[in-house]
């Protein structure tokens, strides 16, 4: 536990600084802080402007899918931007930058994590807010709904840190493969911003027990909306979003090990 | 003279055959970015399949039809470098440093140069990240495949289209003459490419107003005009009108480069480099 908190301090002492250098230049903070916030605001356009041919998609009003977006997207968008650095792996590797990092007395972990910390990002948490404070009002709210949503909040940041953690940990292994982790990072955010009523049974049974994004949202929202999986899974996987993310924080603890004792340095 | 045409012909050729090779080098990028690019054309097929479902005219596209737009976008979607990456990347970092001196001291033209090297690039992104995608799509979901002669005017748009999105890219790039650091332009020119080209979603299903703007920009020629061309949406005097506005952007693009690149040299002449 004392090894934790000594990690997390590190990583704000890391991510101060990153922050401190990227308000050194204020334009360039701003604009690209901005054009973050266009970019992810044109892919909920996008499903807006889907809905101008639709009534509902997927059996979804546009407000159920902007709840679905919301919460996906604020939990990925946190963990985007308190690991994502973390897919900077490769290049580590081949810059020599991680034997620096392993001599030093902070967790390799925290260290590439902290690595370039984008404060920017805080743009694209606020349009996934501002997608979710719009579709909020049609949930009827009660304690146990609010319960739900902050578990599910909460749950969702930790599968993606472990997303993010576990697929850039194949760069050990394959250093300039940085891409490949893309495809279950930002892919993985945004196949969970469609219902999983357009996509086949096996699709949703794999984000169910291989890589169980469908916690991150599907079932939690179901709970919000009131309704029942339409696949038939059972009623408690609405409140296991915390023990899909305990469960990946263990995949990802052995497969960061895994990958950090392979690791050999470029020798340059 | 012809003689030297054909020096500066070969010379250019050159540029691109280095460069094709320069990215053929990462074969373990090239593989995880076709992954990758498979995955979001298996996601974005299942979302328009949902759609069509819903409603089998939209836009005018039948459901097969709109999942081959969803492949071919992700086909070309790096042959264009839609994100940027490609010789323009260099450009602005070049500039950065102010090593684009050297480049204005060679006895070679700076846009040429740089053009050549991304039409090398765009070369190897299609025929590796291009291709194999559409292949990966065809085998899951069936793609409509194009006429003989909507073939070959598939080809020649995507080779304009690369020539487009070059000469839009090097204005971007080319405002870090002025700005010194050209990342806000270019984050803005991926915000603007990303939802104009049809990239996100196919310009034909735009509300009137705004598709009819959408298909007049130079945007369009990026992915919208190809993969219209391949489904057949184009024959004919319509055909050559498509790739006719294609190559009237691209001719008064790259010179606006030629322009903007004299305005620069005289600029960085003024500084002393």
């Amino acid at each position: 536990m004392v090894e934790v908190a000594h990690a997390v301090r590190a990583y704000w002492l890391i991510a101060a600084l990153w922050i401190r250098a990227s308000m050194a230049y204020p334009l360039s903070f701003w604009t690209m802080t901005v054009g973050g916030v266009l970019i992810t605001f044109l892919d909920f356009v996008a499903i807006w402007l889907m809905f101008s041919h639709l009534d509902s998609y997927g059996g979804f009003t546009l407000r159920e899918i902007g709840l679905l977006y919301g919460v996906t997207s604020i939990s990925f968008r946190l963990a985007d931007m308190l690991v994502g650095s973390v897919e900077k792996i490769g290049q580590k590797v081949r810059s020599g930058d991680l034997d620096a990092m392993m001599t030093k007395p902070v967790p390799v972990l925290a260290q590439l994590c902290a690595d370039r910390f984008e404060l920017r990002r805080l743009g694209q948490i606020a349009q996934s807010v501002a997608v979710f404070g719009w579709a909020a009002p049609i949930v009827e709210w009660n304690p146990q709904r609010l319960a739900v949503l902050a578990m599910a909040l909460v749950s969702g940041v930790v599968i993606y840190f472990c997303v993010f953690v576990a697929f850039s940990t194949i760069q050990f292994w394959t250093t300039d493969a940085s891409e490949f982790a893309n495809a279950f990072t930002y892919g993985g955010n945004t196949i969970m911003q469609y219902p999983m009523t357009i996509f086949p049974l096996e699709v949703v049974r794999s984000l169910t027990y291989l890589l169980p994004l469908t916690f991150v949202n599907w079932y939690p929202c179901l709970f919000l909306l009131g309704l029942h999986d339409p696949f038939g899974a059972p009623g408690w996987f609405r409140f296991a979003s915390p023990l899909a993310a305990l469960v990946l924080v263990g995949v990802t603890t052995l497969v960061w090990r895994q990958g950090l004792r392979r690791y050999r340095s470029t020798g340059s | 003279m012809s003689g030297a045409f054909h020096a500066q012909l070969s010379l250019y050729a050159a540029i691109a055959t280095r460069s094709f090779r320069r990215y053929s080098t990462y074969t373990a990028a090239t593989l995880a970015g076709i992954f990758t690019n498979s995955v979001f054309g298996i996601i974005l097929s299942f979302a328009y399949l949902a759609l069509w479902e819903q409603n089998p005219s939209a836009g005018g596209y039948g459901a097969e039809q709109a999942v081959t737009f969803v492949w071919i976008g992700q086909a070309l979607l790096m042959t264009i470098a839609l994100w940027s990456g490609g010789s323009t990347d260099d450009l602005a970092e070049r500039i950065r440093t102010g090593d684009i001196a050297v480049d204005l001291y060679r006895p070679v033209s700076v846009l040429g140069w740089y053009l050549a090297a991304d039409l090398g690039r765009g070369l190897y992104h299609f025929a590796t990240r291009g291709v194999a995608p559409t292949i990966v799509g065809a085998l899951l979901f069936g793609l409509v495949l194009p006429s003989p002669a909507g073939a070959a005017g598939f080809l020649v748009s995507v080779a304009l289209a690369v020539v487009v999105s070059f000469a839009v890219r090097f204005l971007f790039a080319a405002s870090a003459f002025w700005l010194l650091d050209a990342t806000g332009p270019r984050v803005l020119l991926s915000v603007l490419a990303t939802f104009f080209s049809g990239l996100t979603l196919p310009l034909n299903l735009f509300p009137d107003g705004l598709r009819q703007v959408a298909l007049a920009l130079p945007f369009a020629s990026y992915v919208q005009t190809p993969a219209d061309i391949w489904l057949g949406r184009h024959s004919g005097p319509d055909l050559l009108a498509a790739i006719g506005l294609q190559v009237a952007w691209a001719v008064l693009l790259l010179g606006a480069c030629a322009l903007v690149l004299r305005a620069a040299t005289r600029k960085v002449v003024v500084q002393g480099g």
